[in-house]
């Protein structure tokens, strides 16, 4: 009974459309207000920086390629890569153990946080090239017993070069645990079970199973540490440690050539990040298997 | 050798003050199908996980294969185990999660490999083509390169038992395996178990499938309040519960 009416209603129905009609998208009356707009910077910006000769962009390309700045950029890039594989793995280390059942171990790890993250860098950089001041003789042995196992003069073992590592990998060691941290807590509780019912130890748990997939939430917040950090080696021109920012400025103090010196470090600095990002882009792609599928 | 795979004597679990598991007495002969019922709350998921001490116990006996879980006796003193040891006792019993817990980032086939390579040592090749023939048993060998996110929850389940079975083990733990699934993919999964039954296969089974517990367990253990309240075969339980609580639990369930 219901059909026939069903049937009846549909009949009275105007002509359903054919198909392959048009779309006609919205036509923005004032989208090119935006664009002038933008043009009209972009021109004053060509004027103003790029056409101004006290830029003095000829002298920039001159020290661009020059051996001491080419010496200071390898400086900062080793450094940078050098501190950011520290502190990646000291996070490691600082994330596992803050997340230990065994109060004394987290407790400390988050001690370590707490200090690290609440000084400032350049701060901490100085302290570690001052060293010296607080304690003449490095020594390792065991305490308040005199048992000593070795001893150096501090000055010979902490050089310009060991406290910018020392300052700029244990700050960053700090910053990677909380990253850390929060990746390994995003990755579900019953992931680690179920290796662990095959068979699997935690730790190999953690290396095979957790990681690799808390590695999609690490890499974003890696790769801004890891551009931050190479502007932060930047700072250790306070200690006198040869970078490229040293480098130019200890150029500039001489020729009075200022604003070129530091654009040349700028432009260095971006061509790095740029770099730097592509390769974040590749890792990010590389850990998202199984996950970027998920859209469909 | 002891006669039972499973053998649990007094066995308690309490998470501070609370009492989870007050004393359970329970057997499973070797290729016994056994499955536990219970309302939720009883305490069968958690007897489950200590089989394989995924969850400590606090007291009693528990034992798989006439050897304890997690730990070493020496006189009237039970010494836990080291990570390692704990580890190579658990390779040998699978378990099949509710929420199946495959790894997100491999594949299917990835899945089921890992842990004979990684913790058995097995060559990749000979694991790999191990691994085909599971996929094929529990009918996904089409889908071996699909990641667990492209897979529906009855596949994804079935992968799970495969990657179970890849350890060949001696005995397979079922935590609620059909109970996160959608009701039309309940069927394919419980048809791999069965499967599984006929190969001969010690199973304990937790879950509120009754018609499979009826139909293929050889005894149903049903769980209330931290213990086994009756332990018999399908027929006698479902047909005549001795228990008011049994009773009670089955007019709501069946």
């Amino acid at each position: 009974m219901s059909n026939t009416k069903v049937g009846a209603v549909a009949d009275e129905r105007p002509e359903p459309p054919t198909a392959g009609l048009t779309i006609v998208p919205r036509s923005g009356r004032f989208r090119w207000v935006p664009v002038v707009i933008v043009l009209f910077l972009a021109a004053m910006l060509t004027e103003s920086v790029l056409l101004n000769p006290r830029f003095e962009w000829p002298l920039v390309a001159s020290y661009f390629f020059s051996p001491a700045i080419l010496h200071g950029l390898a400086t900062t890039v080793w450094l940078t890569v050098l501190c950011m594989t520290l502190g990646i793995a000291l996070g490691i280390v600082i994330a596992v153990s803050r997340m230990s059942d065994i109060p004394i171990v987290s407790g400390f790890a988050r001690l370590y946080i707490w200090f690290f993250r609440g000084t400032p860098i350049l701060v901490q950089l100085i302290f570690w090239y001052n060293l010296a001041a607080l304690f003449p003789e490095l020594g390792f042995g065991i305490p308040f017993t005199g048992i000593t196992f070795f001893q150096a003069n501090t000055n010979h073992i902490v050089t310009p070069v060991t406290a910018a590592i020392l300052g700029l990998a244990l700050n960053e060691g700090a910053y990677m645990a909380e990253i850390v941290r929060a990746g390994i807590s995003s990755v579900d509780d019953g992931q680690n079970e179920a290796a662990r019912a095959l068979g699997m130890t935690r730790l190999k748990a953690m290396r095979r199973i957790i990681l690799p997939q808390a590695m999609r939430v690490i890499i974003p917040p890696t790769g801004n540490e890891t551009i931050g950090m190479l502007k932060m080696t930047s700072l250790v021109s306070v200690i006198a440690l040869s970078d490229l920012l040293y480098t130019a400025q200890s150029i500039y103090s001489r020729t009075f050539e200022t604003i070129p010196l530091l654009l040349v470090c700028c432009c260095w600095y971006l061509l790095l990040t740029s770099v730097l990002s592509v390769i974040q882009g590749r890792i990010e792609a590389h850990y998202g298997r199984g996950i970027v599928r998920a859209g469909g | 050798m002891s006669a039972f795979m499973v053998e649990a004597l007094d066995v308690r679990k309490s998470i501070s003050n609370l009492d989870i598991l007050r004393g359970v007495d329970f057997t499973v002969a070797r290729g016994e199908v056994v499955s536990l019922i219970g309302p939720s709350g009883s305490g069968k998921s958690t007897f489950l996980r200590c089989i394989n001490h995924l969850t400590k116990i606090t007291g009693g006996y528990l034992s798989v294969d006439g050897e304890l879980v997690g730990y070493r006796r020496e006189g009237d003193k039970l010494y836990e185990l080291g990570e390692r040891e704990t580890a190579a006792k658990r390779a040998e019993i699978g378990m099949v999660f509710q929420r199946f817990n495959l790894f997100a980032h491999k594949t299917a086939i990835e899945n089921i490999i890992e842990a004979p390579v990684q913790v058995k040592g097995e060559k990749r090749k000979a694991a790999t083509e191990h691994a085909r023939g599971l996929l094929d048993k529990v009918g996904l060998a089409h889908k071996a390169d699909a990641y667990p996110s492209e897979l529906s929850g009855g596949q994804q389940q079935r992968i799970a038992i495969a990657r179970a079975l890849a350890m060949r083990p001696k005995l397979m733990l079922f935590d609620e395996p059909t109970s996160a699934l959608d009701p039309e993919l309940v069927g394919e999964v419980l048809e791999v178990m069965r499967g599984l039954v006929a190969d001969g296969m010690t199973m304990i089974v937790v879950t509120h499938e009754m018609n499979f517990a009826r139909d293929v367990c050889d005894r149903v253990a049903f769980m209330d309040e931290g213990r086994i309240v009756e332990c018999t075969t399908p027929a006698e339980l479902f047909d005549s519960p001795k228990t008011e609580r049994a009773r009670n639990f089955l007019s709501h369930v069946l």
